[in-house]
């Protein structure tokens, strides 16, 4: 069986005064080989929990993880992770980041530059290889985590807020290129935004969770993937069912975090 | 008070000259636009003129009150008088009338032994005297002593050029002032002027000299090199030592709970302990040879390379880590490409502060004991007053402690290029 189970997951996390939070609570999923699924809520509902239990960095409450048919028990190459920011390597160059992940294979360097520089045209940084990541810019050092990502060749793709740092104008190229990438790769995509029209034109499928628990609250299909794959974003948004789909998540949202609100004010 | 008046004169002077007519005359830059410069880095950098100026002010302070041959002589502060001065002293007995006598004092350099010149005795009861007294010294001149009638007979000194004076009082004469003793005796002290005397602040000419001379023969059985050498020895050794032990001790807190548990107290306790108040202990245990030195050196470069690899590795941001597990790196991997580099520009930081404090430390652990260095150099120097070796001393260490820095920083560069811009 290929593709992602998430089965009954529940996470707790134990204050240290006492209290706990219960981030996710009874959260399941199943995700077919090369789905491209982006998650949507409020702040605080377990989008990164979520995450960073499928990528292994934390082991759920209760629950089961199965990929391709094995448990997952921790990170591993096979479910990369693309962050925010701030994860790339600053010591290495542009194609030592890239090819971090071959080289802890111990992969021969022939093969691993073959990789790197195939990443690096598919990304457009190929004039950039030799230079040091603090001297890009934020649209170009997410692009090395692409890259970079791509390079371990892995079965999952986990990306939390990737774009969230970007600038307007960045960020749309970046989200073409996502989706370019994720067509190309055929990858299974989980990715995680604040924002309800990236999530809209990238998400095969869209789950809007819910806060306290955190847990899924609604989920959709969508054609925008697929539509956006060979035009121009901006052309996609213009489709009749975008807009209605748009505002009738933004309620959604505005609601919970309305009764977040509502609810700090009632226990103050 | 006079040196800080002309120092304040040449500093508001060079300012005006430089900014307002020299710079100010040419083309205004980007940063003389802003009107928003407090907390703008970027606004307030070092004016180049006025470092220059600076350094050359010193140096011109400097030979002014030493009368330096470096400088055209309009320029010296008034020197101390040097010369044959004379002055009269009227001598009085009970029942004689009052006679008048010849002082003449050569006043002449420290360095150079003259006699007091021979004088005709003249007439009267009071005779002629002569005396030699040496710059920046006062000289009892016993006028009485040839005169007819001595003092125990009555012979008192009543007036000096004519001025009256009494026991305590003092009058102005050529080339000086004459202070009548509680004892009735004159005390001639030469113009001083307002040059520093030489055994306090040599002009810079003079530590140049003796520099070149000392860089030749060498200080108490050492070469100047040999001097220097050491002090850059026991830094070295004992930096390195305290970094051997100091960057794993660091990593070791930052990664277990039980060594941050263990050595947190020590390294806490032991940090606020100036390294110079170890010296005694580390003397009383180890002597004042190498040992005593490397240890403390070692002591000093310990826990700030412990701290700075601690918070090195502590600092590490985790999505870093999150990263590199993720692409397939284990603990070691993530240990040595990840917790190591990320904790290099830490590292280089501490070792920085740490080679500071270490040459600092050696030079005091110097002066209370040791052989050879650069602190015991101008210890020594200083308790036979060879002023001279001092300031060369302390131009050097200042020099050296400054190399250092910059040597610090430059391999900072040249290694860790990343520093602050993860
Ligand atoms: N390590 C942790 N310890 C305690 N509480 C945590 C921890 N990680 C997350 N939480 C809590 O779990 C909830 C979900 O967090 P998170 O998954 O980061 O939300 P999101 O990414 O959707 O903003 C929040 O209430 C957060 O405070
Ligand atoms: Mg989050």
């Amino acid at each position: 069986m290929t593709g992602l189970s998430i089965q009954n997951l529940s996470m707790r996390f134990d204050l240290p005064n006492g209290d706990h939070v219960q981030a996710l609570q009874d959260v399941s999923l199943d995700l077919k080989a090369g789905e491209l699924l982006s998650v949507l809520g409020p702040s605080g509902c377990g989008k990164t929990t979520l995450l960073n239990i499928v990528a292994g960095f934390l082991a759920p409450t209760s629950g089961k993880l199965v990929l391709n048919g094995h448990d997952i028990k921790g990170p591993d190459a096979e479910r990369g992770m693309v962050f925010q920011q701030g994860a790339l390597f600053e010591w290495m160059s542009v194609r030592e980041n890239v090819g971090f992940g071959p080289s802890m294979k111990g992969t021969p360097k022939i093969d691993k530059d073959k990789t790197v520089d195939h990443l690096l045209d598919v990304v457009g940084l190929q004039d950039f290889k030799e230079k040091a990541v603090y001297e890009l810019s934020g649209g170009m050092q997410q692009r090395v985590a692409l890259a970079r990502c791509l390079a371990n060749d892995p079965d999952v793709i986990l990306m939390d807020e990737p774009l969230g740092a970007l600038d307007a104008l960045t960020r749309e190229k970046m989200q073409s290129l996502v989706l370019k990438l994720w067509k190309e790769t055929g990858k299974t995509i989980i990715l995680i935004t604040h924002s309800v029209e990236e999530a809209l034109l990238l998400g095969e499928r869209l789950i809007v969770m819910a806060p306290r628990p955190g847990r899924i609250h609604k989920e959709y299909r969508l054609p925008f993937a697929d539509l956006g794959v060979d035009a121009d974003l901006r052309e996609v948004k213009k489709h009749p069912e975008f807009g209605p789909r748009r505002e009738e998540i933004l309620n959604m949202i505005w609601d919970m975090e309305e009764e977040i609100m509502g609810g700090t004010e009632d226990a103050a | 008070m006079i040196p800080l008046l002309i120092y304040i004169a040449i500093f508001v002077a060079a300012f005006f000259l430089v900014t307002k007519v020299v710079q100010g005359a040419g083309l205004k830059d980007y940063t003389s636009l802003k009107t928003v410069t407090f907390g703008d880095e970027s606004a307030v950098r070092p004016n180049r003129a006025a470092g220059v100026i600076s350094i050359l002010t010193i140096f011109l302070m400097w030979g002014i009150f030493t009368g330096s041959s470096l400088l055209p002589s309009f320029l010296h502060a008034p020197g101390p008088f040097e010369g044959t001065a004379t002055f009269t002293y009227t001598a009085q007995v009970e029942g004689q009338a009052p006679d008048d006598a010849t002082v003449t004092v050569v006043v002449h350099p420290r360095e150079q032994e003259t006699e007091a010149p021979q004088v005709e005795p003249g007439d009267g009861f009071a005779k002629n005297d002569s005396a030699a007294i040496a710059q920046w010294r006062t000289g009892l001149i016993n006028v009485a002593r040839n005169d007819e009638i001595s003092k125990s007979d009555g012979n008192q000194v009543i007036a000096i050029n004519g001025q009256k004076i009494a026991p305590g009082e003092s009058v102005e004469v050529e080339g000086g002032v004459v202070t009548l003793s509680d004892k009735g005796t004159p005390n001639f002290q030469p113009t001083r002027g307002w040059q520093m005397e030489p055994l306090y602040l040599p002009a810079p000419e003079a530590v140049w000299v003796r520099s070149i001379e000392i860089a030749k023969e060498g200080f108490r059985n050492f070469t100047l090199l040999e001097h220097l050498g050491y002090s850059l020895f026991r830094v070295v050794v004992g930096f390195l030592l305290g970094a051997l032990v100091g960057i794993p001790l660091g990593y070791a807190m930052g990664l277990s709970d039980w060594f941050r548990g263990w050595f947190d107290p020590i390294v806490e306790f032991m940090r606020p302990v100036p390294p110079l108040a170890l010296i005694p202990l580390v003397i009383i245990w180890a002597g004042i040879g190498e040992a005593g030195k490397i240890i403390l050196l070692f002591l000093a470069a310990l826990w700030i390379m412990a701290i700075a690899a601690r918070s090195g590795v502590s600092g590490v941001k985790i999505s870093k880590v999150h990263a590199a597990y993720s692409l397939g790196a284990s603990k070691w991997q993530i240990m040595r490409y990840v917790i190591v580099p990320n904790s290099l520009p830490e590292i280089f930081t501490g070792a920085r502060v740490a080679m500071g404090v270490c040459w600092g430390t050696v030079v005091a652990a110097e002066l209370v004991a040791a052989e050879q260095g650069a602190g015991m150099m101008i210890m020594t120097a200083s308790k036979f007053q060879n002023t001279d070796i001092v300031i060369m001393g302390i131009i050097l260490i200042g020099v050296i402690g400054f190399g250092i820095d910059m040597l610090m920083r430059w391999a900072e560069r040249l290694l860790v290029p990343w520093k602050g811009k993860g």
